[in-house]
């Protein structure tokens, strides 16, 4: 060992020095600022520039928001609290509108003693959609599920108990002919009977039985019209059968484009196309003004159901071609390992091929079902006082003509916030469903 | 237009299979309402208030019918159609009979298969300028720029009335109305022209309406009015002879206030004929003979309905002008109850 070293050295740490905070630079708010919004001479330009457009942005916006006035009667009152306060006409919101009118936005023109019957309907709609949407729910739930549909119409519309529960009994005429028919004479006749059967049941009983039971019990609540449901009530009506339709009509049209059965095949791509190949505002006035025509005169056919008719034909073709994808994107493999195991069709598709095409097309079915469910607007042009049909029509009162933001904001952020939540479940779904990790 | 050609010709197809069930007058009362159609909202003649009841001039017009034909002006089912729909929604039968601004023009009439059953409102193609440019006619207008709304007729209109008075215009083409107040608000454009009536309610809507003149130019017609129909003149004759009795109403002093009191019987014949105290006119139509007198009432006479809608005390502030009484020097000229 070398001498030398040892006496050149004057001092041995004997201990670690404490941890020291990184520089000032390198750390936190700064590090970051630095990093990202000014690392160079460009970046610095940029971030300036952004600021000045989110400050010119905000100094217009919030103090329009912050001064803004919800308690007028008409924009002339909102113009003049907003004078007294020394600003112009445009220095402040006139939200005024929204609180005055917010009944009719969300309900249209429904009675408002019985606003209570579609605020039920609307929870027992989500109480029903809860055991489908989240499987963490108890299974049996969703046998009460299927009693909701009928619940909500009867609350919406009114009328007869007796009507939804024979309608609904018509299903489980369909259900039992399956079944019945189905063991007695083969798969085939019991699948047309129980297409058949519930049709007949509707067309001849439904009626004089209902007459029947509603003489004995009438179980009757107040009528109302189609003509009186507007706001959003009509678009989250539309929207919502829309979504729930298409999709089991979107999944058989996907599975009938895929069969090998020459008719079934044909009559789905022909479908498919047609719909799909037509902008929907066409097929709204087909359902509004052509419809009208074909049927016999003093038929009165509901336009809102005519609506809804076309809104699912046209869902169901853009659902089936997501679907399709799901389909095309399934290994070969995965067919042939159902048919290995023996299983039928109905059963490979239900058990093997469609719960892993539906997973794939999760994002595809969503994706359409917030395009349905913003097109509903569309109905404007075909007169339903929908959100936007009933904007033009307040604007139409002397007292809140002129009105133009405050209206669209509100909508917006309505539709925003039913979008954004169906975009959300989608995401979970997904996340939950996700196997790759295996 | 070209679409409403078009529609038409469907419409017309459709006529066939409506003029089929042709007694709407008693479908009417069967049903125990009207189906009136009428815009999906335009300010001062139809719009929704706060409470969902429809108001309006136009609206109005429904109301009197219904309280005619069925004794409640509350009985009126109001169908929004627009500019599309609403054809095919009267030629189909939807509707029973449309109130909804339209303009009475040949092609619609004839073309279309529908019967005007009188004018409730005479419109036309006006100016609108800012108060400061100090324009007094339109006749001053040359080089002017103007906003105008496009594909409409009021664009022929004014390329027409520019060229017969030898002047030059700079077109700003919009859409929507809206987009015009805000375009003309900004100073995008020295002028605005659509309907007089349009312009009127959209001046009603500044903040300062004041600094704003309608020039008295009128350079297009646009009689508004009722329409039914086609092949069911008995229905026809109904809403015909319903306006006809509001204006008259007018003409003769009856107004809601003293109808009651005219009921019982007065030295004026065709008072009395018209309120149902003497002759048969009611049931000539196949109404009772009080059914002038319950029309009247729905919402008053002509005038009183042009006062509470439109007229000079609404934030519209619309002048009678052409819609005055033929003895005042308007248009409004019922024929005689006789």
């Amino acid at each position: 060992m070398s001498e030398t070293h040892a006496e050149t050295t004057r001092f041995v740490r004997t201990e670690m020095l404490a941890e020291q905070d990184p520089p000032i630079t390198e750390k936190g708010v700064v590090k970051w600022t630095r990093e990202n919004l000014f690392s160079g001479w460009l970046n610095v330009i940029l971030t300036l520039l952004s600021l000045y457009v989110i400050y010119a942005v905000l100094s217009a916006l919030l103090p329009w928001f912050a001064n803004s006035v919800w308690t007028a009667e008409s924009l002339e009152g909102c113009r003049e609290a907003l004078g007294e306060q020394g600003l112009t006409g445009h220095g402040g919101a006139c939200f005024s509108v929204i609180t005055e009118r917010w009944n009719q936005l969300i309900f249209g023109f429904y009675p408002t003693e019985l606003y209570w019957r579609p605020i039920l309907a609307f929870v027992i709609f989500l109480l029903g959609i809860a055991p489908v949407l989240f499987q963490s729910m108890p299974r049996q739930a969703l046998w009460a599920s299927l009693t909701a549909p009928f619940l909500v119409y009867w609350l919406i519309w009114g009328g007869s108990l007796w009507g939804p529960i024979i309608t609904a009994a018509g299903f489980g005429v369909g259900a039992l002919a399956y079944v019945l028919v189905g063991k007695a004479a083969g798969n085939i006749v019991g699948t047309i009977s129980a297409i058949l059967l519930p049709i007949l049941f509707w067309l001849f009983v439904t009626g004089p039985f209902v007459a029947a039971l509603s003489g004995v019990l009438p179980l009757e609540i107040t009528k109302v019209e189609s003509n009186d449901i507007g706001g959003f009530m009509l678009a989250l009506i539309i929207g919502i059968s829309g979504i729930i339709l298409s999709l089991p009509l979107g999944i058989l049209l996907a599975l009938g484009r895929q069969s090998h059965l020459f008719i079934i095949n044909k009559v789905s791509v022909a479908f498919i196309e047609i719909i799909r190949g037509v902008p929907l505002i066409v097929w709204l006035f087909t359902a509004s003004l052509l419809l009208n025509y074909f049927l016999p005169p003093g038929t009165n056919f509901d336009l809102m159901l005519r609506v809804i008719i076309m809104v699912t034909l046209f869902a169901s073709a853009y659902i089936a071609e997501v679907v399709r994808g799901g389909l095309a994107a399934l290994p070969k493999g995965q067919y042939e390992a159902a048919d290995a195991l023996g299983l039928d069709y109905a059963k490979s598709m239900r058990l093997i091929i469609l719960p892993q095409a539906l997973k794939i097309s999760i994002p595809g079915i969503v994706n359409t079902f917030i395009g349905l469910f913003k097109d509903t607007t569309l109905v404007v042009f075909i007169g339903l006082l929908d959100p936007i049909g009933l904007s033009n029509a307040i604007r139409a009162t002397t007292e809140w003509n002129g009105i133009y933001w405050e209206l669209f904001i509100f909508i917006g952020l309505m539709f925003f916030i039913f979008c954004y939540s169906m975009s959300r479940y989608s995401i979970f779904l997904e996340k939950k469903l996700q196997r790759e990790h295996r | 237009m070209k679409k409403s050609v078009f529609l038409g010709a469907l419409t017309i197809a459709g006529l066939a299979a409506g003029a089929g069930s042709a007694a709407t007058l008693d479908d009417v009362t069967a049903r125990g309402t009207l189906n009136c159609g009428v815009t999906t909202g335009l300010v001062g003649f139809a719009a929704p208030n706060a409470n969902g009841e429809w108001q309006g001039f136009d609206v109005g017009v429904c109301r009197a019918v219904a309280a005619a034909v069925l004794g409640d002006p509350t009985a009126v089912e109001f169908v929004p159609t627009t500019g599309q729909t609403r054809f095919t929604a009267l030629a189909s039968g939807e509707i029973d009979m449309l109130a909804r601004n339209t303009t009475w023009t040949f092609s619609r009439d004839v073309d279309l298969k529908f019967e005007f059953t009188g004018i409730n409102y005479y419109d036309g193609q006006g100016f609108m300028v800012p108060r400061e440019l100090g324009v007094s006619s339109a006749k001053d207008l040359d080089g002017a720029t103007v906003c105008i709304q496009t594909g409409t007729t009021t664009e022929l209109n004014l390329a027409d009335f520019f060229r017969t008075n030898n002047m030059a215009y700079e077109p700003v083409p919009i859409e929507t109305n809206a987009e015009a107040q805000q375009q003309y608000l900004a100073g995008a454009c020295d002028v605005y022209t659509t309907d007089a009536s349009g312009l009127a309610a959209t001046r009603a809507t500044f903040e300062t309406p004041a600094d704003h003149v309608i020039l008295p130019e009128i350079v297009s017609k646009e009689p508004l009015g009722p329409l039914v129909r086609h092949g069911d003149n008995e229905w026809g004759d109904v809403v015909r002879w319903t306006l006809n009795a509001l204006i008259a109403a007018e003409e003769l002093g009856v107004t809601s206030a003293n109808v009651e009191e005219l009921a019982a019987g007065t030295n004026n014949p065709e008072i009395n004929r018209m309120l149902g105290t003497e002759g048969e006119l009611g049931a000539m139509l196949g109404l009772d003979a009080d059914w002038a007198k319950r029309a009247i009432m729905a919402g008053g006479n002509y005038g009183e309905l042009f006062e509470t809608h439109i007229g000079e005390n609404t934030p519209i502030g619309l002048a009678r002008g052409l819609n005055a009484q033929w003895t005042e020097g308007g248009l409004l000229y019922a024929p005689p109850f006789r």
